[in-house]
């Protein structure tokens, strides 16, 4: 076991090599750069544009130094300090930047993984046991009507109940008091109090489908010959389904697992700015519009890295339930 | 209060199973009748998709729901009394009970029998951990004691595996041992070497004779070649679809078969000492629908010795020795000649 992770995890070196070039690579693709961005805005605000000024600042940030070596650089830095390089939106060094952003986007990601988890696992089991009952209909009809509902509206409609029926604002993750506080326990129950409506918009988008899967996936399993087996040991059938064919039907499914978080992660990015989430996304937005290329390129670099973390612990998890992969 | 004959341990009467399907009704059992006698074995015969499988799931109510299950399966517990397991409820306290402690099952398909991510020993053990109160390490003792019982070498390592890792014949094995493992005092065998190759079936069979005197088990032994069975059973039950058409003590059904059915299924038994060259006769034709069963005899269509009576009449149970029973007009009326005899 130790061995197959130590091997994934050298696995990934190359891969991680290949992300973060592609992510340089696509921060250099459009024309120009930053600068071009601000002297197109002084510009536009009538200011006086003063070309020394540019040029130093063009040298100050490498900007005259061919791609490659600015690659370097770059990389270097974020191994041997963790510096990420600069932005020239914010005026900040990129990590005062993003590590927040990032934590807060994992937190509303995994809170809305576990939050459809916990609303499929038990309608999903309890339709495929009780197939084609009155039951089994109405969850599958509502979980249709789930999954054509767009999440932006949601947010809206839980936003308009949240803030009329709750007097409750509902924008962002935090009480205006709180937002510029520092970390403290009060802080992290005013962000437990906000954290329940983009958990449920981005948690819902997701779990009609998990429904289907996990709702066939244990269909199949139910009439599989071992069930039968099974029950003719004598066991009860509650313990007979969550024994047997809930834990097979759960073997497809944590192979999705791997895929599921980058998805909550950039499926996030629509509700975050309807819902002004101080998250990931709307400042990867805002720094690839500008051309904010070591904003831009740092996230794209950790996001892909969480991906792969992603696919990394679903294999650990398949590993663990499912003993076939351990001994191939 | 029901009766039952003195010394059976099972009774099965008039079992009728029909699947209600969108595409129709599956008339798959119509009116079984048998009965084990207890201590002896007896064996079911049948070509596929006869029934043979939907009357031994019934015994111990494993058939989906989808299954409509009528007539009576008596069953003689240790104490005396009697359970009717057709009026039991769907997996309630009761049946749980006979299917963990009373009647066990071997499968036809031991490749899909056993969950592939459980160990041998998980699997094995849970019966044992749930119904005789034993510990986890007395489980184990146990376990081994059983895989070694049944064949299995390095037994201590192996019953830590998982079924993936075992061989045909191997899991073959486990499965009895897990049939065993509860202490059953009925054993029901549904076709345990059907999916394995030749060389193995003979080992499987006599293993499951040894555990059957090792046990003292009674046992319903089903298979489709009826040679298979001749030396391992006391009675034997012929079916053809859905129905028995002849049953009777092994000797008597081989040395004086009366069902054209029993004949044709004798004939196509290959014969050791046969001349080369030599055809195995095979009945012709193919077994009807079981989603319209015809109207009179349904063995008609197939039947070599048909008369007009067989179009629209269903044929009785007739009693043709002392334990030798047929249902075929062909003897209309040897009942009473019977009778008379004796
Ligand atoms: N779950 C089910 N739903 C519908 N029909 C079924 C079901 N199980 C069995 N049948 C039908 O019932 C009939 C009897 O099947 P059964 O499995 O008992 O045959 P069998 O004698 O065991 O044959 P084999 O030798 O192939 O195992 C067949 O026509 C089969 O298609
Ligand atoms: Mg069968």
């Amino acid at each position: 076991m130790l061995r197959y992770i130590a091997k994934r995890l050298l696995q990934m070196i190359p891969m991680l090599f290949l992300i973060s070039v592609v992510s340089f690579i696509i921060i250099q693709l459009p024309p120009g750069s930053y600068l071009n961005t601000l002297i197109a805005q002084m510009r536009t605000q009538g200011d006086e544009i003063n070309m020394e000024q540019v040029e130093a600042l063009r040298i100050r940030y490498s900007l005259d130094k061919p791609a490659h070596i600015r690659y370097l650089n770059w990389i270097k830095g974020i191994i041997t300090e963790g510096d990420f390089g600069f932005s020239f939106e914010w005026n900040r060094p990129v990590k005062t930047l993003i590590w927040e952003r990032l934590a807060l986007s994992l937190t509303v990601s995994v809170s809305s993984l576990l939050f459809s988890w916990i609303i499929a696992f038990p309608i999903a089991i309890y339709s495929a046991v009780k197939k084609h009952s009155v039951a089994d209909y109405s969850l599958t009809f509502m979980g249709f009507l789930g999954l054509s509902v767009p999440n932006f509206m949601l947010a809206l409609i839980l936003m308009y109940i949240a803030s009329v029926y709750f007097k409750f604002s509902v924008g962002g993750l935090f009480s205006p008091d709180y937002v510029m506080a520092p970390w403290s326990f009060g802080k992290f129950v005013d962000l437990l109090k906000h954290l329940w409506v983009p958990m449920i918009v981005i948690g819902m988008a997701g779990t009609a489908g998990l429904i289907r899967v996990l709702r066939n996936n244990l269909l199949d399993e139910l009439e599989k010959p071992y069930v039968v087996a099974a029950r003719s040991k004598g066991i009860s059938p509650v313990r007979l389904i969550f024994k047997y064919p809930v834990r097979l039907a759960l073997i497809p499914f944590v192979s999705t697992v791997g895929w599921q978080l980058p998805q909550m992660l950039s499926g996030e990015a629509v509700t975050a700015t309807v819902l002004s989430l101080p998250t990931a996304a709307p400042l990867l937005l805002g720094a690839l519009r500008s051309q904010d290329m070591y904003l831009a390129g740092s996230f794209l670099l950790l996001l892909s890295c969480l991906t792969m973390i992603g696919t990394l612990i679903s294999d650990i998890l398949l590993v663990i339930v499912d003993p076939r992969i351990r001994y191939e | 209060m029901d009766t039952m004959t003195e010394g059976n341990i099972l009774e099965v009467r008039d079992l009728t199973v029909r699947f209600m399907m969108n595409e129709g009704t599956v008339h798959a059992v119509n009116g079984v009748t048998f009965s084990l006698p207890e201590g002896k074995s007896i064996g079911i015969v049948g070509e596929s998709g006869c029934g043979k499988t939907v009357s031994a799931y019934s015994v111990t109510q494993l058939l989906p729901k989808t299954a409509r299950v009528s007539g009576q399966i008596l069953f003689r517990e240790k104490e005396g009394t009697i359970t009717d397991i057709a009026k039991l409820p769907v997996d309630g306290k009761e049946i749980r009970r006979i299917r963990g402690q009373e009647i066990s099952m071997i499968f036809q398909e031991p490749m899909s029998s056993l969950s592939p991510v459980h160990t041998v020993f998980n699997q094995l053990a849970e019966a044992m951990i749930l119904f005789q109160g034993m510990t986890k390490k007395q489980a184990r003792e146990r376990c081994v004691e059983l895989l070694k019982l049944v064949g299995i070498e390095n037994a201590e390592r192996r019953v830590d595996e998982y079924p993936f890792q075992f061989s045909g014949g191997m899991r073959q094995r486990a499965m009895i041992a897990m049939a065993l493992a509860r202490n059953p005092r009925i054993l029901i065998a549904d076709e345990p070497t059907t999916a394995l190759d030749v060389t193995l079936q003979a080992q499987v069979l006599s293993l499951i004779q040894e555990m059957q005197d090792e046990f003292k088990l009674s046992m319903i032994l089903i298979t489709h070649a009826l040679g298979v069975v001749a030396h391992m059973v006391d009675y034997i039950h012929i079916m053809y679809l859905g129905r028995v058409v002849e049953s009777g003590p092994t000797l008597e059904i081989f040395e004086n078969p009366k069902h054209p059915y029993t004949r044709g299924l004798l004939n196509s038994i290959p014969k050791l000492h046969g001349k080369r060259g030599q055809r195995v006769s095979s009945i012709p034709g193919a077994v009807p629908s079981a989603y319209s069963l015809p109207e009179g005899c349904v063995f008609r269509a197939r039947c070599s010795e048909r008369r007009s009576a067989c179009m629209y009449e269903i044929p009785r149970r007739i009693q043709v020795g002392s334990e030798h029973y047929v249902s075929c007009c062909l003897y209309d009326g040897e009942e009473d000649q019977y009778a008379a005899n004796a």
